[in-house]
């Protein structure tokens, strides 16, 4: 099990350290120049190199990435093109937002994905079943960002119930206690009912297929023959096995998510993770953009491993590698 | 065949799918005609659906700021959006089944170098990926195709992969090799025509999966640039006049879904009707 988890830490890292190289080749090769939205259009030739030679774009290739990665290991992650502010603060700002949206929704369309797909499951063939199928597959094919807007067009401008953009009412510096609670709450309503819902249809067609496959084995005739009741048979002996199928699905979802929250957050304009990527591309921020892709790409990893840890933890048979 | 269109999922996809092509195909027959026609923007702009302007031009599901169509922009942002996801999921195809043939086909460090490839795309956030490609170069529709393409391919390499390698220890390929037949003749007339199921069932998957990621894209300006309609930016645009012309933003993400939707169920109903184990199920 440890040679496992560390051959995996060794992979998991070997594919972060290749998205950075990957991005910063991309960012070198792609036409256009920091330097120019920097200085504008008017700067003098003299005046471009120097800039260059203060950013360190004018040594060679190789050794710009060297010397990125080596301050990017030890924390340096330096400043902000654009902004000017370090990039460690403004991605500071930026990843509670995004960590709260997407843990708060991975885990309620789990839930309710979970709970229709065993219903789904337990019921197959059922008008019932073929109710949830049809929503569970119009919602898995609704995109975020247009679900997003349809929420702000009901609950913000019709019956003008929640609020639709940002985190934060502009007087929550001066809400105290429950009110500045409840400010949070409304601002995170929405988006995170859109980044759920999406993740609902998702998870509720997973659980409903891993399902029915553990129905159809054999210790399930089993365990009806010994006499036991269907809700027993569900809870105790499918769903049981069904889980690792799922645990493995939620570990692969978490990317899935984040490309979900990065549309969500453009729509709701949420201070996240997602958005300061969004700007810093459009802007050709590069140590923004190369710090943002190497935190998701950690972000991406470290859940495909939690997932794994969890379905050996969940699956013996997986645990000892007999599998 | 049949068997498809007796399944109520398949038979749904697919109607809703011809409608579309149809619909795509025969656009200046079905519609007012140009979709970036403007008259006289103040007095046709935000005409509510099923109604007629003041040049007593009737628009089905209204106009928009401009006092285009919409039903026009919709039915050749039809066009666009679909042809980049037939046009991309060709793209991850042609990547997908070479990369995974010859993984399967050849062991030895070259299949290696290749599943590790695979694994490593497969990691990387592809959103993230596709931002940064669409942002640093020009936008345009070919580069969403490339881009697009490039970046879905991985899960039919590994479908193709694994299928290839189930294959080739079959004895009818065994016989190809004994009787002669040279190694690529192997793999193209033997082994790829019966790998391919779940490769026509991955890529109805792929198109709809891949108009989705297009309409992002061009949501967030990154993608299809207005004036040429596309369902993203249709829904970018839409935004902006949420509140006066809900409309504008609500047909094209409609259509979206519809087409999403068709996509999904044609290649479920397929792949049941596919896999003989399913099918008596």
């Amino acid at each position: 099990m440890l040679a496992r988890l560390g051959h995996r830490l060794l992979a998991g890292l070997a594919v972060v350290l290749g998205v950075v190289t990957l991005t910063f080749l991309l960012l070198h090769l792609a036409p256009g120049d920091p330097i120019d939205i920097i200085l504008g259009p008017r700067a003098t030739a003299e005046q471009a190199a120097a800039q260059r030679r203060i950013l360190g774009l004018d040594r060679p290739l190789p050794a710009q990435f060297a010397s990125w990665l080596g301050r990017f290991a030890r924390g340096d992650w330096g400043n902000s093109i654009a902004k000017g502010r370090p990039v460690r603060a403004i991605l500071g700002d930026a990843w509670p937002a995004t960590a709260r949206l997407v843990g708060l929704s991975l885990v309620l369309s789990y839930l309710i994905g979970l709970a229709i797909g065993v219903v789904q499951a337990a019921r197959g063939g059922s008008r019932t079943d073929t109710l949830l199928s049809i929503s569970s597959v119009t919602l898995f094919a609704v995109p975020g960002y247009w679900l997003g807007l349809m929420l702000v067009l009901v609950f913000t401008y019709w019956i003008q119930l929640l609020p639709a953009f940002g985190a934060a009412g502009l007087d929550s510096d001066d809400l105290r206690g429950g009110s500045w609670l409840i400010d949070r709450l409304r601002h995170l309503a929405l988006p995170l009912a859109t980044l759920t819902l999406i993740g609902i249809g998702g998870a509720a067609r997973f659980v409903r297929g891993a399902m029915l496959e553990t129905l159809s084995q054999p210790f399930i005739i089993t365990a009806r023959a010994k006499g036991l009741t269907t809700r027993r048979v569900v809870a105790r002996h499918a769903l049981r096995n069904a889980l690792t199928p799922v645990v493995t699905l939620l570990g692969l979802s978490l990317p899935v998510l984040f490309s979900g929250a990065v549309f969500v957050e453009a729509v709701f304009a949420w201070p996240g993770v997602g958005r300061v990527l969004v700007e810093a591309v459009q802007a050709r921020d590069y140590p923004v953009v190369m710090a943002a892709t190497a935190v998701s790409a950690v972000l991406v990893v470290a859940g495909n491993m939690l997932a794994d840890v969890l379905a050996a933890w969940l699956d013996p048979r997986v645990r000892s590698g007999t599998t | 065949m049949t068997r498809l269109l007796r399944d109520r999922r398949g038979g749904f996809g697919l109607c809703v799918l011809v409608v579309v092509f149809v619909c795509a195909a025969a656009a200046p027959l079905v519609t007012n005609g140009d979709p970036n026609t403007q008259r006289d923007i103040v007095a046709t702009r935000f005409v509510p659906p099923l109604s007629t302007d003041a040049h007593g031009v009737f628009h089905p599901i209204g106009t928009d700021r401009f006092g285009r169509d919409v039903w026009t922009r919709l039915v050749y942002g039809a066009r666009i959006s679909m042809g980049i996801g037939v046009l991309a999921v060709l793209v991850s195809l042609a990547v997908g089944v070479v990369v995974g043939a010859v993984a399967g086909y050849w062991r030895g460090p070259l299949s290696l170098t290749l599943l590790g490839l695979t694994d490593f795309a497969l990691a990387v956030p592809r959103v993230v990926l596709l931002l940064l490609l669409a942002a640093l170069w020009q936008p345009s529709t070919a580069l969403v195709i490339v881009v697009l393409g490039l970046t879905g391919w991985m899960g039919i390499a590994r479908l193709v992969h694994g299928e290839v390698r189930a294959l080739a220890a079959r004895p009818f390929v065994e016989g190809a090799v004994a009787v002669g037949a040279r190694r690529l003749r192997v793999l193209g007339r033997h082994i790829l025509p019966n790998a391919l199921t779940p490769v026509i069932v991955a890529a109805a998957l792929g198109v709809g999966n891949a108009i989705t990621l297009e309409a992002g894209l061009s949501y967030l300006g990154l993608g299809v640039q207005p004036p040429t309609p596309s369902w993203g930016n249709m829904i970018q645009s839409g935004r902006d006049t949420l509140v006066n012309a809900p409309w504008v933003a609500t047909a094209p993400g409609v259509a979206l879904v519809l087409v999403v939707i068709a996509c999904t169920l044609l290649g479920d109903a397929l792949r049941d009707a596919l896999d003989p184990r399913t099918r008596h199920a």
